[in-house]
């Protein structure tokens, strides 16, 4: 492919997204239409984040894409590679405290991120209240009352039928005591996170158009009730021992569980396969040290 | 006393209106529908003043106006012209003049509707008590525990079982719906309460009751109600005051018991003596 | 070991390219790769259906497209619109005048004759749809023999250039709304350069439904014809043909002809309503047309303009009404993609899920042991 341009899209198509950041930025949690481009990979798999990364990254940066908290999956690696082709004269590192940005789908590092950090999320549902209301023309009024009394009820009757709250990602959360938005499916693990994260977060769904954003320094609380708290993911066993990665032990992670295909058994592994590599090699680390000391 | 709500010159008109709608209809013509442009004048000139646990009656047959007047009170229809102020702890609001926000969070908070389709009073889509929980919800209570009790209290007030306010409303009877609509209604103690026809289509034996409960409530809670009806049997029931109206005109007004002892206009006197 | 799911993409996506394009090649020692131009003639409608989805209008590329999606509309469309997205805007065309259309084809159902006449052109309506055995191994000499025969004792003085329009008949005797005398102010609607937000304007619904896909449009357009819904339409013209693209002259400003693009463009007639401003009642109008031979969707575009007209003024009554229902579900790219993306890996959503699963069992179980 000969893409001429810098980040493939033309500058009237990112000066556009740009302004919609800003927007996005400005009103925290609001979701600003845009008219996303058609990209060259399937809407769905992150063109909204991808136009995104495409619109800010510039010469010299940094970049980390990951999808299920892996850099290596089919999906990151083929959003890295096109990035990297349409963007010369950007670097790209699959270490979480080197990159400048990060595109993400799922998950948001287990490493926290700093002030001079850009988080990117691909999204698809922007909008929290899809679940309560189709319709997009009353769900923006709705919003701008920050009327979500019936996502409350859907959760109170959620404790009602099943005595849980049923909704598993995409977890409701409410910005800047104002907008709720759809943060995107990161598990119930990430969404604490958002709160008052130093680095900025931006959202983008590219088939439903629309960008928005949790700023640096913003209140995002999960919608709960004040005697039902919002709980995250639960990974202790049967005895409830806090399970640990099979293969770094770490027990503070998000855990995949899989069955081994040797042993027929159930085993768990960091999501984030970043976190998972730099657990293993600070261990190494520090038996190679042990090991230096004892020689 | 203390005045609730004070309306005046209320008009609602449907379509797109001549200098003469208001001149060539009402009782006078026997007809709401402007002879010149074809609109309908809905309601006209409606004034009335609601007092602190003072139940109004608004009669009249269908079409007479006595719906559309209550709806453009509690926003479900914006009026064509004149105001309405509610005063409500310490302040008064211009209805008409508020944004969507706030006429939305009076709606919710401090007036009560029940209507008499329970569609439209009730989200049929949830359980009895997700329906007052949603209303609890729009006021910004977020205790679980508190919802729950809070229902549960309000349904046995209306005499709806605890036991079933996990239902489907689907599943009640028109009755019970009828108790569930009020129980929402009056989730946030609102000063302020719309019936709407709300025992028309019940048993008598099922009226009954109802209009007991509301008698009930208005003692109680002291709570303001305007009751629009055209049955003459609830006006003399609940009703302190109340507007008789035709065609879109408050045709008479005054104390319930003056009305339907020496009604003045011919039309109340031929209801009056059909219902004796 | 399990981790491998997800490990070692890098490799899989370039194997997976590398198949992709030999299957195209297997035949390749009986065979010539596909050229651009035999896409655009042989599989004519198929390029249509293609360059009106895409959205842009370049037959070259179209054939490209399809070429290299091997035969999928879906994916051939997606990269021409993928391609137009790294296209900057250099100039803007006037409105296509499209009683200016050279036609090829030119029917109305309404009535039987019309001015300059019907003309059938090409089309299958009437065609036995029977297996054409001689075609499996038609020779090249059968096949020039074709156009050959065709051009002999054409007489190609007698066809006009361009043809009245039917619509123009009715409005004058006001059957129709007359077009205001004044051009819209109006800009239309770019949906390439903002995003919808309802509720739109007809001119963003028309421009979103000529680019749809086909088949989805269809199926809307075929509920409302069969009962969700209330169009009745009378097709009143539909014609096929190459319309003048003009664009300003950029010295003297003065409009001139740079090219022709092919077009399918039908009009509607719906049964008539009363007007809400108290004008005489009179027939009501849908219009569709799109880039290229589509007569279909050209069809379906104007029933679906005539409903949606009607439901913009009202409630919707039907989901062929509902401008978010119709316009939001019929982008082939959209729609596609999202469908695609289930194929990703959702291995942290589905851990999320059964850990809420799990959380319900454990209460539902407690509670059963309790009672």
């Amino acid at each position: 492919m000969n893409q001429e341009h810098f980040g493939f899209l033309d500058e009237y198509a990112k000066k556009e997204v740009r302004r919609a950041t800003l927007k996005a930025v400005a009103i925290p949690g609001y979701q600003v239409p845009y008219s996303s481009r058609e990209m060259p990979m399937g809407r769905g798999f992150g063109t909204g984040g991808l136009q995104l990364t495409l619109a800010l990254i510039g010469r010299g940066e940094t970049l980390k894409v990951i999808d299920q908290g892996s850099d290596d999956s089919v999906n990151a690696v083929n959003l890295r590679s096109f990035i990297e082709m349409t963007c010369p004269g950007i670097h790209t590192t699959i270490r979480t405290e080197q990159a400048d940005l990060i595109q993400s789908r799922h998950r948001i590092p287990e490493k926290p991120l700093r002030e001079d950090q850009l988080l990117v999320l691909q999204v698809p549902y922007p909008d929290a209240l899809v679940v309560v209301e189709a319709s997009e023309d009353r769900r923006k009024l709705l919003h701008g009352e920050a009327d979500y009394s019936r996502l409350l009820v859907k959760l109170y009757e959620d404790i009602v039928k099943f005595s849980e709250i049923t909704i598993s990602h995409r977890y409701p959360t409410r910005i800047n005591g104002h907008y709720v938005i759809d943060p995107s499916p990161i598990p119930r693990w990430d969404v604490p996170k958002l709160h008052n994260s130093p680095a900025l977060i931006l959202l983008g769904a590219g088939r439903e158009k629309k960008i928005y954003a949790v700023p640096p320094y913003t209140q995002a609380e999960p919608l709960a009730f004040e005697d039902v708290p919002f709980r995250v993911e639960d990974f202790s066993d049967e005895h409830g021992q806090r399970r640990s990665c099979v293969r770094c032990g770490c027990n503070s992670s998000f855990l995949d569980e899989y069955v081994d295909s040797a042993t027929g058994e159930q085993v768990y592994r960091c999501s984030d396969s970043d976190w998972c590599n730099q657990q293993l090699e600070q261990q190494q680390g520090v038996e190679q040290a042990v090991e230096v000391a004892n020689g | 006393m203390d005045e609730v709500l004070s309306v005046r010159g209320l008009s609602k008109r449907y379509g797109q209106g001549c200098p003469a709608c208001y001149e060539l209809t009402g009782p006078r013509f026997e007809t709401n529908l402007c002879p010149r442009c074809g609109s309908v004048v809905a309601a006209h000139d409606v004034s009335f003043s609601l007092y602190q646990g003072e139940i109004l009656g608004i009669m009249g047959e269908s079409g007479s106006g006595k719906s559309t007047a209550v709806k453009c009170l509690y926003f479900d229809e914006p009026p064509s012209a004149g105001s309405a102020e509610f005063f409500d702890q310490g302040e008064a609001y211009q209805l008409f003049d508020l944004n969507n926000a706030q006429q939305r969070r009076l709606a919710n908070q401090r007036f009560g509707m029940v209507y008499q389709n329970p569609h439209l009073g009730l989200n049929f889509d949830i359980s009895a008590g997700g329906n007052i929980a949603e209303r609890l919800l729009m006021s910004n209570v977020d205790n679980y525990a508190q919802i729950r009790q809070r229902a549960i209290s309000l349904l046995s007030r209306t005499e709806v079982l605890a036991e079933r306010m996990d239902e489907m409303p689907r599943n009640f009877s028109g009755g019970m719906q009828q108790r569930v609509q009020i129980a929402k209604a009056l989730a946030t103690n609102p000063p302020l309460l719309f019936l709407d026809e709300v025992t028309t289509g019940l048993d008598l034996s099922v009226q009954a009751a109802i209009l007991d409960l509301i008698l009930e409530i208005q003692q109680q809670s002291r709570t303001s109600m305007i009751v629009v009806t055209h049955d003459l049997g609830v006006i003399r029931l609940l009703a302190d005051r109340t507007l008789v109206m035709k065609y879109g005109r408050v045709i008479e007004s005054g104390l319930t018991d003056q009305i339907l002892e020496d009604p003045q206009h011919a039309y109340t006197q031929r209801l009056v003596a059909s219902a004796l | 070991m399990a981790y491998v799911a997800i490990k070692g993409g890098a490799q899989a996506i370039e194997g997976s390219k590398l198949v992709y394009d030999y299957l195209r090649s297997r035949q390749a020692e009986d065979s010539q790769p596909l050229d651009t131009s035999t896409i655009e003639n042989q599989l004519r409608l198929l390029h249509s259906r293609v360059i009106s989805e895409g959205g842009v209008y370049h037959p070259q590329l179209a054939s490209l497209a399809i070429k290299q999606a091997q035969g999928d509309t879906l994916e051939a469309a997606f990269a021409l619109r993928a391609y137009r997205s790294t296209m900057p805007r250099l100039a803007e065309t006037e409105a296509l005048d499209s009683s200016r259309m050279r036609i090829t084809r030119r029917i109305s159902s309404a009535f039987k004759d019309i001015p300059g006449g019907q003309m059938l052109g090409a089309t299958t309506d009437y065609h036995l749809r029977l297996m054409r055995m001689e075609l499996l191994n038609e020779s090249p000499e059968a096949f020039m023999a074709i156009s050959r025969s065709w051009f002999e004792g054409c007489d190609v003085g007698q066809i006009p250039d361009t043809f009245p329009k039917v619509l123009d008949g009715l409005r004058q005797q006001g059957l129709l709304a007359e077009t205001p005398a004044q051009p819209q102010q109006d800009q239309p609607f770019d949906i390439t350069r903002e995003p919808l937000i309802f509720p739109v304007p007809r001119s963003a619904a028309l421009a979103t439904m000529t680019r749809s896909e086909q088949g989805s449009l269809l199926a809307l357009a075929y509920s409302n014809m069969r009962g969700y819904g209330d169009v009745h339409p009378t097709v009143a013209e539909l014609r096929v043909g190459f319309v003048p693209v003009m664009l300003p002259h950029p010295i003297s400003g003065k409009p001139m002809e740079i090219g022709e693009v092919e077009i399918t463009e039908c009009e509607v007639v719906a049964m008539y309503e009363s007007d809400e401003q108290g004008g005489k009642p009179s027939f009501t109008l849908g219009y569709g047309a799109c880039f290229g031979h589509n007569e279909v969707k050209a069809i379906s575009m104007a029933i679906l303009d005539r409903s949606l007209q009607k439901g913009m003024q009202g409630t919707p009554s039907n989901p062929s009404e509902d401008p978010e229902f119709v316009l939001l579900h019929i982008d082939g790219i959209d729609s596609m993609g999202f469908c695609t993306h289930y194929k990703m890996p959702h291995y942290v959503t589905f851990q999320s899920d059964m850990d809420r699963l799990r959380a319900t069992q454990n209460k539902h179980a407690a509670e059963d042991q309790n009672s």
